[in-house]
């Protein structure tokens, strides 16, 4: 198990981290549900927000190199899109403001799945009556996909150790056929899981 | 393709919202009843292996590297209404354990890539490999449709950013469109090659008949919500094309010119010729790109399989 870099922060000690779930959940749909209202041009808003977001951090005690790590990520979607705007009368005012709108909303959900683990958000879903089926669905889904990604590189590590170089025009073609074998065995596991379940009483 | 938040404005947040969680109610109603007990954990692991997936990147050249995006190719294997949950449920954890996608936007985007990526793509691909018998139309419908699908998304993706006046719909259309018609081919071409992978090690995966949740009635449902976005989303634009053409206009220093319009309603006589076009060519445009396309897919499949072992 080498994937638990994807959420390790979750799982520290903190003020923060020790809130409960749906206050979490609940204070960051709030945060982002009003910033989306903010109209455009209004900056106080936004240095507002970002004071309580920042602080909050520093409460919660994440490291900075990582949100921001994690802000930069995603921000290439966030100027992917905005980039467009800019294509409009006083678009460089607006692509700024949409920039600075989408950067604090990222804040507020980076810092609600860094201070929360994610089966405690599934706990909150399933007590906000989100259909069984989809929540049972999302837990296996997070159970499993540290799993198939580990299964995925060690597919790929035994790939690479039998073959000398990686060619570009063939590499796709492995790739895919990698692709191919990950979702037999997923769906190989599956079966399994659904024995195993069984066994244990589910229905 | 993920809408960050803050793109989307409130009222087109709350009417994509209800899009989505419709699909996904639809979704899951069909999948209740259709779905057999021991194919529940399937939904659950397929999510995980879409999401698994999506980190294995393939080399674009230039640096650049893209990824499956999977709607499609979950839709051939299991069918079209698993592939709205598994694509929901990638997008939820995405959403809230990555902040990749907005949580405003979460509606939006299951909406886009769930609904009209993958309920349109799969619709396409059944279509085409009736049309197009044997293994070869199978491959050939799933590159088809992979394009399709990411093509369609984007379309719905532009439309809502349009109707959230973040930006134009003269610019977003042609700017989403044309960068997805690109990586529609990479989701094409990979979809093709996994699904031969999965065909060549596991063939009774692919020769499994579209089952009742694939049925009539449930396509109407989730046509009827597709249809709905394009009312709700994409028709205000008919009569908002001279608007966004002005605005794109006046960005680009033609201001004088465009001034009398926006000041005074357009009149017919000016403005229609300009409309129509522009709605001529971007149509001319889209059919020339899905008519090479499939031209593409047709070339793709024979590749992967020869004539005469078409089986």
């Amino acid at each position: 198990m080498e994937h638990d870099f994807l959420d390790r922060h979750s799982r520290m000690q903190s003020p923060v981290h020790r809130l409960p779930a749906a206050w979490k959940l609940i204070t960051a749909l709030a945060i982002v549900g009003s910033l989306v209202w903010v109209p455009r041009g209004e900056w106080v808003w936004l240095g507002g927000a970002a004071v309580l977001l920042l602080a909050v951090m520093g409460l919660a005690g994440l490291p900075w190199g990582f949100v921001i790590r994690r802000l930069l990520f995603a921000e290439l979607f966030v100027v992917g899109v905005a980039i467009m705007s800019l294509l409009q009368p006083d678009g460089l005012r607006l692509f700024l403001f949409l920039v600075a709108k989408s950067t604090l909303c990222l804040l507020t959900m980076v810092l609600l799945a860094n201070t929360t683990p994610f089966a405690e958000l599934l706990r909150v879903l399933k007590a906000a009556h989100v259909p069984a089926l989809l929540v049972t669905t999302l837990s296996l889904m997070y159970r499993y996909m540290f799993v198939l990604l580990d299964e995925g590189q060690r597919m790929r590590r035994a790939r690479l150790s039998r073959t000398f170089t990686e060619r570009e025009a063939r590499s796709w073609r492995a790739r895919a056929s990698v692709l191919g074998q990950l979702f037999i065995r997923s769906s190989e596991r599956a079966e399994r899981i659904y024995g195993a379940m069984c066994a244990r009483g589910w229905r | 393709m993920h809408i960050p938040d803050g793109f989307l404005d409130v009222k087109t947040a709350v009417a994509t919202g209800v899009l989505g969680a419709t699909g996904v109610g639809v979704a899951l109603r069909l999948a209740r009843r259709h779905l057999p007990a021991q194919r529940v954990p399937l939904l659950g692991l397929a999510a995980a292996f879409v999401f698994a997936a999506q980190m294995i990147n393939f080399p674009v050249g230039g640096g650049t590297s893209g990824h499956l995006i999977g709607g499609v190719l979950v839709g051939v294997l299991l069918g079209p209404s698993v592939s709205v949950i598994v694509i929901a449920s990638v997008l939820i954890v995405q959403c809230l354990m990555f902040a990749d996608g907005g949580i405003t936007a979460l509606g939006a985007n299951i909406f886009n890539m769930g609904v009209v990526g993958g309920v349109g793509g799969w619709a396409i691909f059944y279509v085409v490999s009736r049309a197009v018998k044997g293994m070869f139309g199978c491959v050939l419908a799933a590159a088809f449709a992979g394009w399709c699908s990411t093509v369609l998304a984007s379309v719905a993706c532009a439309g809502e950013l349009a109707a959230s006046r973040t930006v134009g719909w003269a610019v977003a259309l042609p700017a989403m469109a044309g960068v997805h018609m690109l990586i529609g081919v990479g989701e094409g071409i990979i979809t093709a090659l996994v699904l031969v992978a999965v065909g060549r090690a596991r063939p009774e995966l692919l020769a499994r008949e579209a089952g009742p949740e694939a049925s009539f009635p449930s396509m109407i449902v989730y046509g009827g919500l597709v249809a709905l976005g394009i009312a709700l989303f994409a028709s205000p634009f008919a009569s908002e094309w001279p608007d966004g053409l002005d605005r794109t206009a006046v960005a680009l220093g033609f201001a004088e010119r465009a001034v009398a319009p926006i000041v005074a309603p357009p009149v017919p006589g000016y403005a229609m010729p300009g409309i129509q076009w522009s709605g001529l060519a971007t149509s001319i445009a889209g059919a020339a790109g899905t008519a090479v396309v499939f031209g593409l897919a047709w070339i793709l499949a024979r590749v992967l399989v020869p004539k005469g072992k078409s089986q």
